[in-house]
């Protein structure tokens, strides 16, 4: 122990030792912690504004959206805004005061100024204002001693020239939100858009592109004095579209007529969509530049819904255009044959309920080619009643209804095919034969859109074959030009040209239901089916006294009119769909919009143009507008 | 453990009560610091450091806790064997080890990489506790004595100064020379190997790499070559200093955001700190460090072993090295020589070894009354 405590002596005498000296070095720390950060914090200071513009990203030009020919329906603009470091600024409120004095900043531009400052932080520059006018910019540069902080910058805003008719299709950009932020140092660039809605928001990432930097040497107010090093970013992919401008316009020019109503036309073999058409529509120009909140509330509280793109997310029971889909089911399923004959009285009795057809007094006997031609209902009662409704939804199906096409588009809805299964998961109950019997009309649980509608005749018309709407060519984004190829639905040739003699009598045959609309130019004569869809229950009252015209209804009450037709009858290229919301009878209303649409396109006939050169390889920018 | 007196036995109750909780604390405390860096480094994300260091904390602190309550009897006893094992661990890097960062400094054990060379800071103080407790006062003035503890730090530092990796080699001589030091080592003797090393300088300088070289030159004057190899040094000075006496505040630091600052998840993380809450931000960090290194302290002169004195003295050391080290590299005092900021830098292997040497600290402070004799059993 005594040789221990002696040793403890010696060990305590150099662990004090050691530990002044472990003090000594860590004060040595705290020491030059003071120098760098209190003596000469102002010279880090200085140099730290000076890096802060030291690494510049450059953003990409988005790339430009063009119609099938090549022209532009979205382009980018130089545009010169005005944007400011909060922490460069003492007094923020009383720059913004400054600021009034130059440029007019309404409150609520302020507003957002001050909550994006308060948000981000303080080193990211906030925009202050957008799409300066030249007056603005030299006013702002000659009071910039004024000003620290601020700085003009030129960038580049999207324009739509053609407004609401492409607002579906296109979608548009606007601001990052906080949610979408992901890190990338590019979505925290001051006015940098992001793609929102339509084409615009699924191939945002190749529109979008990659960007590059630039390394600059820069003085302490900000003045680039040399570029270090520069990188180049990747400009976004210029896309092309299957969509023809002008037809588009047509179709919306033509919609516009009504009051809410949607309309897409295909081509039956390739898919391309040559239109695709939503009314009332909304300006994306817009929503570019920030919308005010009164404009908003306005599209949001507007009965006829212009932010809905109707042609994919509105839901309509298919009314009578379904009719080619029961007797297809019919025929192929060997039940009824083209030449069965049903009696029509005007109604048809099933227990105690009573089915009417449209026609009160009745069409008398029908054959298959007859029930087309007039839409008698009851015709459909009797065959829908033989074949059951699992028959009916099976080829339903085949044909696209009730489920999304995938077209590339944010927020198509899929519809609804009902079946006995469906009704007893959904709903608990069990099928009612009556349910089958308002199916076999495409009336009931049946829901589906128009793309759908234009889809299922696009495939009765070319010959049975699962064709699928696109809007773009897989070589704008893969490279790989490659038509196409569709499997064959395995439906007889037999059985689609009943179905089809049945469209041509329609509008070909003086008594069909839309002769009044044919096609008479020689060699574009046009097939289809109109479709008055209720969208109310009339009642045993009303029936026995006397069944109010769709005029003397509200509009909310009145039929959806559609029309789904193809043409050339004769050798099928294009089909189309037309649905007018609450616009009454399918024939008056949908079939006259519809021929003109489908005389417009075969005039035009794009399906035999060529093409414009591959957007991959078109130049960077776009000139035309 | 058998072997040893009933007397010195502790229930592993008692032990448990026995843990310096409130050095437990300090250390979660200085992790936990860690964690909030780690998170704004990510610019306010978990991912990808964040939850992977509270990870490996937790799996640092369950080590800690059992090396604690092994007796201190059975470390001593083991020492050697575990010098020797990382010893064989750091040969094995240089045979097998994956080539990293230009230099073989890992192990891959398919679940970790290891480094050894970081675990050996440990081994080096574990083994000369070991050797001094077993020389007396008059022996440890005699030269022979010396040699065996001299050939077990400087056959490590060869093996990782070969790696090549001069900061860890220098790191391993400092903390055996620091036990050397308290374990009564005649000065003069010191003085010699100083004089020893300035004359070396020569010969070390044309053994160094091009980028080693390049590093001291940087250091002397890191002005000369902004966009270069002075790069690192002038944007850390830059973040600090811009950082001011109270910082920029939390997930603010413009230098570290906008990845002006390079490594700052790692090597350079205090830089962050420092800027983001300033010159306050920093010494409440040393405040951290210096309350752990009081308790080291503490706990050595309150052991009754001299294994335990030492050992204690020789982890404190190596803490005390981390720190100083790092700080004094991120504020351009002395060379980058990559050496992580303990308990805070993200990295396995570091975290790893401060909990170790942590556990071995609490250990002493369990078995601080306990006694060893020269053959590893109680002696009373």
């Amino acid at each position: 122990m005594y040789k221990d405590s002696s040793r403890f002596k010696s060990f305590s005498r150099r662990v004090a030792f050691l530990g002044g000296g472990k003090v000594l070095l860590l004060s040595l720390l705290a020491g030059r912690m003071y120098q760098l950060q209190v003596i000469e914090s102002d010279k880090y200071k200085t140099l730290a504004d000076e890096n802060r513009i030291n690494l510049r990203l450059l953003p990409p030009p988005r790339g430009t959206i063009v119609d099938r020919y090549g022209r532009a329906l979205a382009v980018n603009q130089e545009n010169y805004r005005v944007t400011l470091v909060a922490e460069q600024v003492n007094d923020i409120n009383t720059m913004l005061d400054t600021l009034s004095g130059i440029i007019s900043l309404e409150d609520y531009e302020r507003h957002r100024i001050l909550r994006e400052v308060r948000r981000r932080r303080g080193f990211v520059p906030v925009t202050v204002r957008e799409n300066l006018d030249w007056r603005d910019v030299s006013r702002i540069e000659v009071n910039a001693p004024d000003l620290p902080g601020l700085s003009i910058e030129v960038g580049q805003s999207r324009q739509y020239p053609f407004a609401e008719d492409f607002a579906h299709v296109l979608g548009y950009v606007s601001a990052v939100s906080e949610k979408e932020v992901t890190g990338d140092p590019l979505l925290e660039l001051p006015g940098f858009k992001v793609g929102k809605n339509g084409v615009e928001r699924v191939f945002d990432l190749n529109l979008r592109g990659k960007a590059g930097n630039t390394q600059v040497e820069v003085n302490a107010v900000g003045r680039v004095i040399r570029e270090l090093s520069r990188q180049e970013g990747q400009p976004g992919v210029d896309l092309r579209l299957t969509i023809d401008r002008d037809l588009q316009k047509l179709a919306a020019d033509r919609l516009k007529e009504e009051k809410s109503a949607s309309a897409v036309i295909l081509d039956i073999h390739n898919g391309d969509v040559l239109a695709l058409s939503s009314v009332p529509g909304f300006d994306p120009n817009e929503f570019v530049t920030g919308l005010s909140s009164k404009t908003w509330r306005r599209l949001i509280n507007d009965p006829y819904a212009p932010l809905t793109n109707k042609a994919i997310s509105g839901l309509y029971a298919p009314g009578s255009t379904f009719k080619m889909v029961v007797a297809l089911a019919a025929l192929e399923a060997r039940i009824v044959a083209p030449d069965h004959r049903v009696f029509c009285r005007g109604h048809t009795q099933l227990g105690n309920a009573r089915f009417h057809c449209w026609k009160r007094h009745g069409h008398g006997w029908q054959d298959m080619y007859d029930a087309h031609q007039n839409s008698c209902d009851v015709y459909f009662y009797d065959i829908a009643k033989r074949i059951g409704i699992d028959r009916i939804a099976a080829m339903a199906t085949r044909f696209g209804l009730g489920t999304k096409t995938g077209i590339e588009l944010p927020s198509e809805k899929g519809g609804v095919i009902p079946t006995r299964a469906w009704k007893k998961a959904l709903i608990g109950t069990a099928w009612q034969q009556g349910e089958t019997l308002i199916s076999g009309i495409g009336q009931g649980f049946i829901l589906t859109t128009p793309l759908q509608l234009a889809v299922m005749t696009a495939r009765i018309a070319n010959g049975g074959k699962a064709v699928l709407p696109r809007l773009i060519r897989a070589a704008e984004v893969d490279g790989k030009e490659e038509e196409p190829v569709f499997k064959d639905l395995g439906i007889s040739k037999r059985s689609l040209d009943v179905v089809r003699e049945g469209m041509n009598r329609v509008t070909n045959v003086q008594q069909g239901t839309a002769y009044r609309a044919r096609i008479s130019e020689e060699g574009m004569e046009m097939s289809g089916k109109t479709g008055t869809a209720q969208v109310r229950r009339i009642s045993k009252a009303e029936r026995d006294t006397r069944v109010l015209k769709n005029h003397e209804r509200p509009w909310r009450e009145r039929d959806h009119a559609l029309f789904v037709g193809y043409a050339p009858s004769d050798n099928p290229r294009y089909a189309v769909s037309v649905i007018v919301e609450h616009g009454g009878g399918g024939s008056k209303v949908a079939a006259p919009i519809a021929r003109d649409l489908l005389l417009a396109t075969q005039k035009r006939d794009p399906a035999n143009r060529t093409l414009a050169p591959a957007a991959a390889k078109a130049p960077a920018k776009s000139e035309e507008i | 453990m058998h072997g040893f007196a009933p007397s010195q036995r502790l229930s592993l109750g008692r032990k448990i009560l026995q843990i310096n909780w409130g050095l437990v604390l300090l250390i979660t405390a200085t992790a936990a610091v860690g964690i909030a860096m780690l998170y704004s480094a990510a610019n306010g994300s978990w991912n990808p450091w964040a939850t992977r260091q509270i990870a490996r904390y937790g799996v640092g602190l369950v080590i800690l806790i059992t090396i604690a309550l092994v007796d201190i009897r059975f470390w001593y006893r083991y020492a050697y064997l575990i010098y020797g094992i990382l010893l064989v661990m750091l040969i094995a890097v240089e045979v097998v080890g994956s080539v990293g960062m230009g230099a073989q400094r890992w192990i891959n054990l398919g679940v970790i990489k290891l480094q050894p060379s970081e675990l050996m800071k440990v081994g080096i103080a574990l083994a000369l506790a070991r050797y001094f407790h077993g020389v007396s006062a008059e022996d440890v003035r005699r030269i022979p004595y010396l040699l065996a503890p001299i050939l077990m730090i400087g056959a490590p530092s060869a093996l990782v100064l070969k790696q090549p990796d001069l900061g860890t080699a220098l790191f391993l001589i400092m903390t055996g020379g620091a036990v050397f030091f308290v374990a009564g080592v005649r000065l003069w003797k010191f003085g010699l190997v100083f004089a020893a090393a300035g004359a070396a300088v020569p010969i070390a300088w044309s053994m160094l790499r091009p980028y080693q070289q390049k590093r001291i030159f940087t250091f002397l004057d890191p002005e000369t070559d902004p966009l270069g190899a002075g790069y690192h040094i002038l944007q850390s000075k830059i973040a600090l200093g811009s950082g001011g006496l109270f910082g920029k505040g939390f997930m603010q630091g413009s230098q570290s955001h906008l990845n002006f600052l390079p490594e700052k998840q790692t090597d350079f993380i205090f830089t962050m700190l420092a800027e983001e809450f300033g010159m306050v931000g920093g010494l409440v960090l040393l405040g951290l460090y210096m309350l752990i290194m009081v308790y080291g302290f503490a706990i050595s002169l309150r052991s009754r072993t001299h294994f335990g004195r030492l050992l204690a003295m020789g982890i404190t050391s190596m803490l005390f090295l981390y720190v100083f080290i790092n700080i004094a590299m991120v504020m351009g005092l002395i060379p980058v020589v990559g050496v992580p900021l303990p308990l805070i830098s993200y990295g396995g292997t570091a975290m790893l070894t401060l909990m170790i040497g942590m556990g071995f600290l609490i250990c002493t402070y369990i078995h601080r009354d306990v006694t060893i004799s020269r053959h590893g059993g109680g002696d009373g």
